[in-house]
């Protein structure tokens, strides 16, 4: 199974490389570090959705709220530094991380304590969440002039050549690869997702897990709300509106089941950096959105075929061991 | 090879009873032979149907009878053997192609569709059409009303819900489907295991209703009453063997209950030298709302504690209780004289009971990890310090634990998917093992493995009583509780029946008790 999941990554390496060699072949450029440097920077807030919601997804659940979730934060921390401009913005970050959290919460317990389907839990939160933003907005906008400037150029500050925002990414990125890897929630969250059963037999708390994926996720959202908002310097309902879709394709992607159980953090980055090269590369070779969009798509169902693939490869051996029993 | 005495296996066909109208089979199956990786279930056993008449077929958990019941309605393909009806020789390759044939199969929860009319599952694939092509829905209500009419099932409403319906009246719309499409074999799997008195009374009218119309019946249940009442003929399977069969009004109860559990010595149990100390786990007045009820036993130190009962008796069910899994409404578990309330598998792990589950596939490895995450999974809160895994800890137990029950592993970072089930099997005890518990509550721990691997898995269970721990060894095959355990329980209808030493035991008397027939 290892060797497979690192069989499907090597894959989805080899796509994207072959991809940034076609675009080179138009744009000579294209490859150059100097350049896929801010082509990782422009990734970087997909990227870090990607993996909260991989967590999710590991536990056979979905979050479709934090798309929502990201929009009311960013909301929120706007319209605190618009009207109190010395909150130092580590502290802003702070409170993103915070009302994320909250928000994911809500979404886990719903699914915890009231055993709904998650799908439906943050169907509604999806809704419930811009709809909140609203209400603390009043529909008003958070425009770049009344944002402070260190509030804007937190992420922009280059630190050893690469702005802040490619950091946070690569720090996230390492957090979950040694969560997933390294702790005792990341191996309960990745046998829930192969064996709800099993893991309830060996003592592990599926719901409490869910409810924890959820807070994972939902601090997810809302350090993207404050990086989201910092980057396009414009908070308003609108922000990241059916971003989710492309949250959950980054991760499918990625060699995420959907299913569950199957994914890893390497996928999930890859998924994404998939993902933005085709943004950013595809306009600067002048083909237009829609071979973008119908490229992420093809793309998708291709990965959705490999997963299926070797999902039915496992599914033959609980076959064989159910009739063995 | 076979060297027991094959008791009452008529090798002529038996004559037929005056009231039966036919003489010849309808459905005959000769030599079939079914096995599946590491698993003989079914070695060249033979099986008559006769019109207007009801077929018993008997057997312990085990010995082949559901295997039979899927050959018979095409979803499993025998790897040997013949299947003709009416004397002519027929293949099953699909359900499709048995439904053809007019086999049909009621199950003990029946398979049905809950959300549609009763007229739509009795004419579900065969709807009446009108000239356009659409389904007719007129006439199938009609039909529908017709069909349940002549069962003496008018009560029925052809428009209900299924949903809406008690067991018995889904019975009653499942035989309606296999009267619609002219079904002249019916099976009847366990039919009676969720229906009241008053329910059975009325199915056993509705099968003398398909006597009456000269349908075949095989009909599966492990309740002697039922099968004197209802039923012409016997069919006994053990191990995969058909091993008698005849008329049972010449047949005694007791003659059955021997041709069951007679068996072939193939398998030698570990010599043990019980030293059985003082009382470990002590439950009592443990009650369930709709399981098990006033369930009282001792286990003590070194004890192996056998469990014995028929599927449904409620076994898994008190020991899932024990385990923390499911909830009790009253009673108490003491473990070494302190009273624990489990609310959940950690607290009863924590506690130092594990509960190894009967369905390895979806309770107990978790394909897809590795074989020694399988094992840490846990002990996880032991070899991890403050929530941060300790992998080279995961390794030294994991490698522990597999090499003294011999697990054939090429390393132990292999998926546990590609293992074969008895060494499946041993990555699932290894891993209970190594929470290092007091008291091991195994599930049917032997169910569906090989040979080899069962011996290793008892003499695991010897050497582990002998270290000192106790064991509840839940398990079906008489062989097994006989040859391991000190002391049977022996469970019937979510009551405990008996509790016997295991000093002159023997296999009629624990199936006697088990089924509930007067010695």
């Amino acid at each position: 199974m290892k060797n497979f999941f690192k069989y499907r990554e090597i894959w989805l390496l080899a796509g994207i490389v072959l991809l940034i060699g076609l675009i080179s072949t138009r744009f000579p450029g294209f490859a150059d570090p100097a350049n896929l440097r801010p082509v990782f920077n422009d990734t970087s807030i997909l990227m870090i959705l990607a993996l909260g919601q991989m967590v999710v997804i590991l536990t056979r659940s979905i979050d479709l709220s934090m798309a929502s979730n990201l929009c009311f934060t960013g909301m929120v921390v706007a319209m605190l530094n618009a009207a109190h401009p010395a909150i130092p913005v580590p502290a802003l970050i702070a409170i993103a991380l915070l009302i994320g959290l909250v928000l994911g919460a809500i979404n886990g317990l719903l699914v915890w304590r009231l055993n709904i389907p998650s799908i439906v839990v943050t169907l509604g939160t999806l809704t419930i969440y811009r709809g909140a933003t609203f209400v603390v907005s009043g529909g008003a906008w958070v425009n770049a002039d009344q944002m402070s400037p260190d509030f804007i150029n937190f992420q922009r500050v280059a630190f050893l050549g690469l702005p802040v925002l490619s950091w946070i990414a690569l720090f996230v990125i390492a957090l979950f690869f040694l969560v997933m890897t390294r702790t005792q929630i990341g191996r309960s969250i990745h046998a829930i997702g192969v064996n709800p059963t099993a893991s309830v037999y060996a003592g592990i708390d599926v719901g409490r897990t869910k409810f924890i994926v959820f807070c994972i996720s939902g601090m997810i959202g809302g350090l993207a709300g404050y990086l989201w908002i910092s980057r396009y310097v414009i908070a308003s309902v609108e922000v990241a509106n059916g971003y989710e879709l492309n949250i959950i394709a980054a991760c499918v992607i990625g060699g995420i089941s959907i299913a569950g159980g199957i994914g890893s953090v390497g996928g999930a980055v890859l998924g994404a950096l998939f993902l933005g090269i085709i943004s950013n590369a595809l306009p600067v070779i002048n083909i237009s959105p829609f071979w973008q969009m119908a490229i992420s798509g093809t793309a998708i169902i291709l990965a959705v075929v490999l997963n299926a693939r070797g999902e039915r490869r496992q599914g033959r051996i609980i076959l064989r061991k159910a009739e063995a029993a | 090879m076979d060297t027991t005495a094959q008791h009452k296996v008529e090798t002529a066909r038996p004559e037929p009873s005056s009231s039966t109208p036919s003489a010849s089979p309808r459905l005959t199956l000769s030599g079939i032979s079914k096995s599946f990786p590491g698993v003989r279930a079914l070695h060249n056993v033979s099986l008559s149907l006769y019109p207007g008449q009801v077929t018993a077929l008997i057997g312990e958990n085990g010995a082949g009878k559901s295997t039979l019941v899927k050959i018979m309605t095409g979803i499993y393909q025998p790897d040997a053997g013949d299947i003709s009806i009416d004397g002519q020789a027929a293949t099953l390759p699909s359900a499709h192609a048995a439904f053809g044939h007019g086999i049909t199969a009621i199950h003990q929860e029946t398979v049905l569709f809950d959300d549609l009319s009763v007229a739509e599952n009795i004419f579900l694939g065969h709807a009446p059409r009108t000239r356009f092509g659409t389904i007719d829905w007129r006439t199938m209500r009609k039909n529908a009303r017709e069909v349940l009419e002549t069962m003496r099932a008018g009560h029925i409403d052809a428009d209900a819900r299924l949903k809406d319906l008690g067991i018995a009246n889904k019975h009653l719309v499942a035989v309606a489907r296999a009267m619609s499409i002219d079904a002249r074999i019916v099976i009847m799997d366990e039919p009676t295991a969720a229906l009241s008195m008053k329910e059975i009374e009325e199915l056993f009218l509705l099968i003398e209703f398909l006597k009456s119309e000269g349908k075949a019946v095989l009909f599966i249940s492990h309740k002697f009453d039922e099968i004197y009442r209802i039923a012409d003929r016997y069919t006994v399977f053990r191990d995969g063997e058909m091993v008698g069969e005849g008329l049972l009004k010449d047949t005694g109860q007791n003659e059955i209950v021997r041709m069951m559990v007679g068996r072939n010595v193939d398998h030698i149990f570990p010599e043990r030298k019980p030293k059985i100390g003082a009382p470990v786990l002590s439950v009592s007045g443990l009650s369930h709302p709709t399981e098990f009820d006033e369930i009282g036993f001792e286990l003590r130190k070194g004890e192996i504690l056998g469990f014995y009962g028929l599927v449904g008796a409620g076994r898994s069910e008190v020991m899932q209780a024990i385990a923390g899994i499911t909830r009790t409404s009253r009673g108490t578990i003491t473990l070494d004289g302190k009273p624990i309330a489990p609310k959940s598998a950690a607290d009863s792990i924590e506690a130092g009971i594990v509960y190894v589950p009967e369905e390895r596939g979806k309770q107990g490895v978790v394909i897809g990890l590795p074989i020694f995450k399988n094992v840490s999974l846990p002990s996880l809160a032991r070899t991890s310090k403050s929530g941060v895994l300790r992998l080279a800890e995961e390794f030294a137990l994991a490698r522990s634990y597999t090499e003294r029950l011999d697990l054939r592993a090429s390393s132990l970072s292999q998926d546990v998917g590609t293992l074969s089930g008895g060494n499946q099997q041993k990555v699932v005890i290894a891993k209970w093992l190594a929470t290092a518990p007091k008291v091991i509550i195994l599930d049917e721990p032997t169910k569906g493995i090989d040979i080899g691997s069962k011996a290793a898995v008892h003499g695991f269970m010897a050497e582990l009583v002998a270290q000192g721990l106790s064991v509840i060894m839940v398990s079906s095959e008489l062989p097994e509780i006989l040859g391991m355990s000190d002391r049977v329980v022996v469970m019937r209808e979510g009551r405990i029946a008996a509790t016997y030493d295991n000093k002159g035991l023997d296999a009629e008397t624990l199936v006697r008790t088990a089924a509930g027939i007067a010695a």
